[in-house]
């Protein structure tokens, strides 16, 4: 499998994606979906606006050893779109001036594959930041020179977020490719030999459940207790917590929705699920989103629709926080992704 | 009325019952609600159940919802296959055993 990218898919432009999000699908005139904008309007949310910046999430490229079917970023081998040192140095800047970034938020594609990643990480533990790595697991068996990154990360104290679709192979494997399943169990094993998720090591490890079709996750709670019960009895594997994550009708997962006739259901299913207590909770409003170029978004997922900050200054080499703090965060139908049912974060639920 | 007995598109108005009997209706969705809840079954549990039950009483509502909330849920379809054939064996079954009725009858009335 290839990125729509390296597809030539009409996909792969993100004004296709944005046509299709905002008006549906062409030919069907009687399909109107309430405008999300509408939606905070009646709660008195629009425009929606930060709270505090605490989270600083750097997507430090597109390159990725896998191609998953869901994946809002068109990642995969075929990306070289990646952060260079220098756009690396103007986020350390930033951070360092700036101490209500708590936290680092690390993603990609596959985090781990910048030659740049590891420096990076040290730079951003000497500032005193909590570090989260958004790794896929795979990386750490994909070559050698990746085996040691469960010490790695237990070196800087860095908090490990993976996905893992399912506690079983087949969901597994048919969303993020085949073997990905037993790859990812002989990681989750690495990561618990050195201390990652075993209680009072605390060193975090919490894994991410997102939907292997066109459905919205399950409560939370009940499939962590599912998750750990399940990963201990078949392969002695421990976790802190488990994030259900929604998938966003963007970029591969909306091909994946177009393609399988499922597109307006689930859209009239995200709609249908729109929980005022999730909107007031997204994680847009705490959250600045830094691009491999270093462009500056309010989520992971506006970035990969191009929908820049709304503000004069947009690129990392610019930041002006008073700015940021009192933009007015870009809206569109997507969002509804983020507000369905119990809510959608990179932490997971947030109602 | 269409000249069709079944929409698809009708589930999603079940909660307009209401419209017509509102009290009625509430008490329903609300005991709907506490039936399906997490308790001494997981709400997991009783969806697999709820997927059976709507193949032995054939409502296509039903099995529209509770196929979707079955998977959902995280069965697999082994698993919601295997639903089906108790309810169906159960159908099966429950017809089935009428034949010592039939059986005890003929042996009444024969010779």
């Amino acid at each position: 499998m290839k990125s729509l990218q390296a597809q030539k898919s009409e996909l792969a432009s993100t004004e296709k994606q944005l046509a299709i999000i905002e008006n549906g699908l062409s030919g069907n005139k009687d399909y109107a979906l309430i405008p999300f904008q509408q939606q905070l309007e009646q709660l008195n949310l629009f425009p929606l606006v930060p709270t505090q910046l605490e989270i600083f999430q750097v997507n430090v490229g597109k390159m990725c050893n896998q191609v998953c079917k869901h994946c809002h970023v068109d990642a995969g081998p075929d990306r070289k779109e990646i952060m260079t040192r220098t756009t690396m140095q103007a986020c350390l800047d930033v951070l360092a001036a700036n101490p209500s970034f708590k936290t680092v938020d690390l993603t990609g594609g596959a985090p781990e594959m910048n030659p740049d990643f590891r420096w990076f990480v040290e730079q951003i533990h000497a500032l005193g930041k909590h570090i989260i790595v958004r790794c896929n697991l795979t990386i750490i068996l994909a070559n050698k020179k990746y085996h040691d990154l469960p010490e790695f990360f237990k070196k800087h104290q860095v908090e490990v977020v993976s996905s893992l679709p399912f506690y079983t192979a087949d969901r597994t494997d048919r969303q993020r490719g085949d073997g990905v399943f037993e790859d990812s169990i002989k990681a989750l094993q690495m990561l618990n030999e050195v201390g990652y998720g075993i209680e009072g090591s605390g060193l975090q490890l919490n894994l991410v459940y997102n939907p292997a079709g066109a459905f919205l996750p399950p409560a939370q709670n009940g499939l962590e207790l599912e998750y750990k019960e399940q990963l201990k009895k078949h392969f002695n594997i421990s976790f802190n917590n488990l994030y259900a994550i929604t998938n966003m009708p963007i970029s591969r997962y909306l091909d994946y929705l177009l393609t399988s006739g499922n597109y307006e259901k689930y859209m009239e299913k995200l709609i249908g699920a729109f929980n005022p207590v999730a909107a007031s909770n997204v994680m847009c409003r705490n959250t600045l989103s830094i691009g491999w170029d270093g462009y500056l978004f309010d989520c992971d997922f506006n970035q990969m629709l191009n929908l820049k900050v709304d503000s004069n200054h947009q690129h990392i080499s610019q930041f002006n926080l008073h700015e940021l703090q009192t933009r007015s965060i870009v809206v569109n139908q997507h969002c509804y992704g983020c507000t369905a049912g119990s809510g959608s974060s990179c932490g997971g639920s947030v109602a | 009325m269409a000249n069709h007995y079944y929409d698809a598109a009708d589930l999603a108005k079940f909660g307009k019952i209401s419209e017509y009997q509102k009290e009625l209706a509430d008490k329903f969705f609300s005991w709907y609600g506490a039936a399906f809840a997490d308790s001494a079954l997981s709400a997991k549990e009783k969806s697999l159940i709820a997927l059976a039950v709507a193949h032995a009483v054939q409502c296509p509502y039903c099995i529209d919802a509770y196929s979707s909330d079955a998977y959902e849920k995280g069965w697999n379809e082994a698993q919601m296959m295997e639903a089906v054939h108790v309810a169906a064996a159960i159908k099966g079954g429950a017809a089935l055993v009428h034949g010592v009725q039939m059986m005890n009858k003929v042996k009444e009335i024969a010779m």
